[in-house]
């Protein structure tokens, strides 16, 4: 019975997949279209392409990148944000201004961020910094403002202040929100860091792909694009991963929440 | 877990509040939620506040908890005046749901404080496992709250309160949000947890029963803007039980007088020579 | 008790508090941006002061082609918005009327979304090069998750006693999405509207910065090659100031349509 049950969660999780992929396989077998070449030949290139010294020059200085923005901005944007969220005054203050910033689309400021830091790693990471900073304060903020007002009662009862009132209350109480916005700057950061290196790079998984559109080596354009897909969909898995194991408790009051509880 | 006790326990004032007043005010308009509460409580006296609604008892429990500063009067605890939480001081509110922090497990939520007071572990540990005992929850130390029932959670508040070694209880009308039966329970816990300890308790309750059958004494809130309209000795024995307190006819008296108070206080009743300002 | 009545007064007082403390900010902001590289802070050759930056964008404001390139930008956005708007919400309905859909595109939709649309940037400058259509594809791509994810979300919230009270009493398909899915919906839908808003101009500006077709993000890249900094940081104000009208305006259509503040909704990633 209960194998009959994972073979059809199976079935369901892998079938539209597979028959996708099957269609663009039989689709494009044939295919002397210049843009669309064969599936076939896509998944040739793909291990051509990748399995080798590529992986090293090209796809882990990128995801190096990444990793120096997207922890950068978070670190920022936790300690601006829970100034801000515990502070009305200060929210009032700059809530008109950041949100004059974050409107402003991140890949525009590539340009001016060439301006102050060249063309090397400090701009890429530097672009990152500035694209995925913002859902992270932006949601700290939010998260930090939310807190329950019983539970401020309570600390301020038996007397928790200070750097344990933060440890113990304000940051936990925050932290579902906030990962909401470590998400979203997740996938923010993988853009950018595609882009920066798109602008202006020697390396990296952008700058391969846009080599290759511009040598016109549309197949192997196509196992970087498809690179990059498998990218995005792994770190997301782990983001998730890490997620749950953080926010068990969390998940946990929902669900029991949900329960009628 | 003893409460401090200094002479006679009837005697010693463990808390005075005089001439309380709270006023809200803000663009011209101002509201005169209490007008003058004074009144004490000994040590180790079970004192019960009733009161319609609208007679700002929660604004009372927060003035007096120090969490509201009041517009007028003062509350003095064990002779030092209140001007924020002090230390000898644990409150249990009404929404347990939202009073414990749902993610630290019982333990923790209880020892938190006493973190706070930097007490050494080996007491943390003895205070901890003592009060959660005495609140019969000696199993879910581990648990988290919002895999416990609602009666459950408040018992851990009542444990974390317990086990801070207050010298007076404010309870805000705590089992207000929990059903009949176990609220049955969570008083005759209290009053268990009253006598053992000896610690002072001030309950805030909308329930006259409650109130008749837990307190020493009870004082009657009059609507806003609030004054105490009686301070009722309870005489009832001190062995009490939910069957046969309940059934006594002294019961009965004392909870028409009160439920006949409160009903003028619904009405508008205000103190005779009370200036009308 | 008193405590609604005083929180209205507080209220009325703090409205006008909180109008002038935002004042503080915007004025404090453009003070810094002034008076940074006037004191030497930073080097005005990277950041112009407020004042000659105002300066370009008045000027700019006065040259045709700012206009052109304004409407080619909000030309992208809406025609790609309305797209994945229509696309979404039908797609999400459909799919979220039928379990056995839902089930089946799962996994597809989990895959496909966390692939980022830049990813779709070569494709397009190959197909239609520096046209409309490029712009489309990327604009389209990224705001139709937006839309579709939380139409989906809507879905799933339909009361399921009033799903079953629709099959019992028979229901067509088309009625059931008429009368129980899609007044729950709505409120979904018009948080991925606004959502998909944003995105649908951040990626309209990132295409044409980075594929070149007309538009603001172009004008930038052109102040870039021509070394006119005042003027880049202009564009950049412009970009912030659309950004954020596009972003009351959504929020006040949302607010319009629905009378209570909408509950948090997660935002979905670009």
């Amino acid at each position: 019975m209960k194998g009959g049950q994972t073979l059809r969660q199976a079935g369901l999780a892998l079938g539209l997949p597979a028959a996708l992929l099957a269609t663009w396989w039989i689709a494009s077998s044939g295919s002397a279209n210049f843009y669309f070449p064969p599936l076939q030949t896509i998944a040739q290139t793909f291990v051509e392409v990748w399995v080798s010294p590529r992986l090293l020059d090209d796809v882990v200085p990128s995801l190096a990148r990444l990793a120096a923005g997207y922890f950068g901005a978070v670190v920022l944007g936790l300690l601006i944000g829970i100034p801000i969220g515990l502070s009305r005054a200060l929210r009032n203050t700059l809530e008109p201004v950041l949100e004059f910033l974050r409107a402003i689309p991140p890949p525009a400021l590539v340009p001016i961020l060439i301006l102050f830091a060249g063309i090397g790693d400090t701009m890429k990471t530097l672009v990152i910094v500035s694209g995925c900073i913002w859902p992270v304060l932006l949601n700290t903020v939010e998260g930090v403002r939310g807190r329950d007002e019983v539970l401020e009662d309570v600390t301020r009862c038996y007397r928790i202040r200070g750097f344990a009132r933060l440890w113990h209350f304000v940051i936990p109480s925050a932290s579902p929100q906030m990962f909401t916005g470590l998400r979203q700057a997740l996938s923010i950061g993988i853009i950018l860091m595609v882009i920066s290196e798109m602008f202006a790079a020697s390396n990296g998984l952008g700058f391969a792909i846009i080599q290759f559109e511009r040598s016109f080596a549309v197949a192997e354009m196509w196992t970087g694009i498809i690179m990059l897909g498998l990218i995005g969909i792994g770190l997301a898995q782990v983001f998730r991963l890490v997620e749950r194991r953080m926010l068990a408790w969390y998940h946990g009051l929902r669900q029991s929440q949900r329960a009628g509880g | 877990m003893n409460a401090h006790a200094s002479g006679s326990p009837r005697t010693a004032a463990m808390l005075d509040v005089a001439g309380l007043r709270k006023v809200y005010s803000g663009s011209g308009r101002t509201i005169e939620a209490i007008r003058d509460v004074t009144f004490t409580v000994g040590a180790g006296e079970l004192v019960c506040i009733v009161g319609p609604s609208g007679a700002g008892k929660t604004t009372l429990l927060k003035c007096i908890a120090g969490l509201l500063p009041p517009s007028g009067g003062k509350v003095v605890l064990e002779g030092q005046a209140v001007a924020g939480p002090p230390p000898a001081m644990a409150v249990v509110f009404q929404e347990y749901g939202r009073s414990l922090f749902p993610w630290m497990t019982v333990r923790q939520n209880v020892e938190l404080p006493l973190r706070q007071k930097r007490l050494p572990a080996a007491r943390r540990e003895q205070l901890v496992g003592d009060a959660l005992a005495a609140v019969d929850l000696a199993d879910a130390h581990g648990a988290y709250p919002w895999q416990l029932s609602g009666g459950m959670q408040q018992r851990v508040a009542i444990a974390r309160a317990v086990a801070y070694e207050p010298h007076v209880l404010l309870m805000d009308e705590p089992f207000a949000a929990v059903d009949a039966q176990t609220r049955a329970d969570l008083e005759d816990l209290i009053r268990r947890l009253w006598h053992r300890l000896k610690v002072t308790v001030l309950f805030v309750t909308h329930d006259i029963e409650e109130a008749v059958y837990l307190g020493e004494r009870v004082l009657i809130l009059s609507h806003a803007p609030t004054v105490i309209m009686e301070d009722v000795v309870i005489d009832l024995p001190d062995e009490r039980s939910q069957l046969e307190t309940r059934s006594l006819p002294r019961f009965s008296e004392l909870r028409k007088h009160v439920y006949a108070k409160i009903q003028l206080a619904k009405q508008g009743w205000r103190p005779p020579g009370e200036s009308k300002t | 008790m008193g405590d609604s009545q005083r929180r209205s007064d507080a209220g009325f007082r703090a409205k006008n508090l909180a109008w002038m403390q935002a004042s503080i900010g915007l004025i404090g902001f453009a003070a810094v941006l002034e008076l940074a590289p006037q004191l030497g802070l930073v080097s005005p050759r990277y950041l112009p002061p407020f004042s000659v930056i105002a300066a370009a964008l008045a000027n700019e404001l006065q040259q045709a082609n700012f206009w052109a390139a304004l409407a080619f930008t909000m030309r992208s956005w809406a025609i790609g918005l309305t797209i994945s708007v229509l696309a979404g919400a039908s797609l999400g309905i459909l799919i979220g009327s039928s379990a056995w859909l839902q089930a089946v595109t799962r996994s597809t939709i989990e895959f496909l979304r966390p692939i980022p649309s830049v990813a779709l940037i070569p494709v397009a400058i190959l197909l239609f090069g520096t046209t409309l259509q490029s712009n489309l594809v990327l604009v389209i791509y990224a705001s139709f998750w937006q839309v579709l994810v939380q139409v989906l979300s809507g879905v799933q919230d339909v009361d399921p006693v009033a799903r079953e009270t629709a099959q019992s009493y028979r229901f067509g398909h088309w009625a059931l999405i008429r009368h129980v899915i899609w007044p729950t919906t709505l409120p979904y839908l018009m948080t991925g509207i606004r959502l998909a808003a944003s995105v649908a101009l951040i990626l309209a500006i990132t295409a044409e910065l980075t594929i070149g077709t007309p538009g603001l993000g172009r004008e930038l890249s052109l102040a870039q090659s021509g070394g006119a900094v005042a003027v880049m940081y202009a564009y950049l104000i412009v970009m912030g100031l659309i950004g954020v009208l596009v972003n009351v305006a959504a929020r006040g259509l949302e607010r319009s349509i629905m009378p209570w503040h909408p509950s948090l909704r997660s935002e979905q990633p670009v």
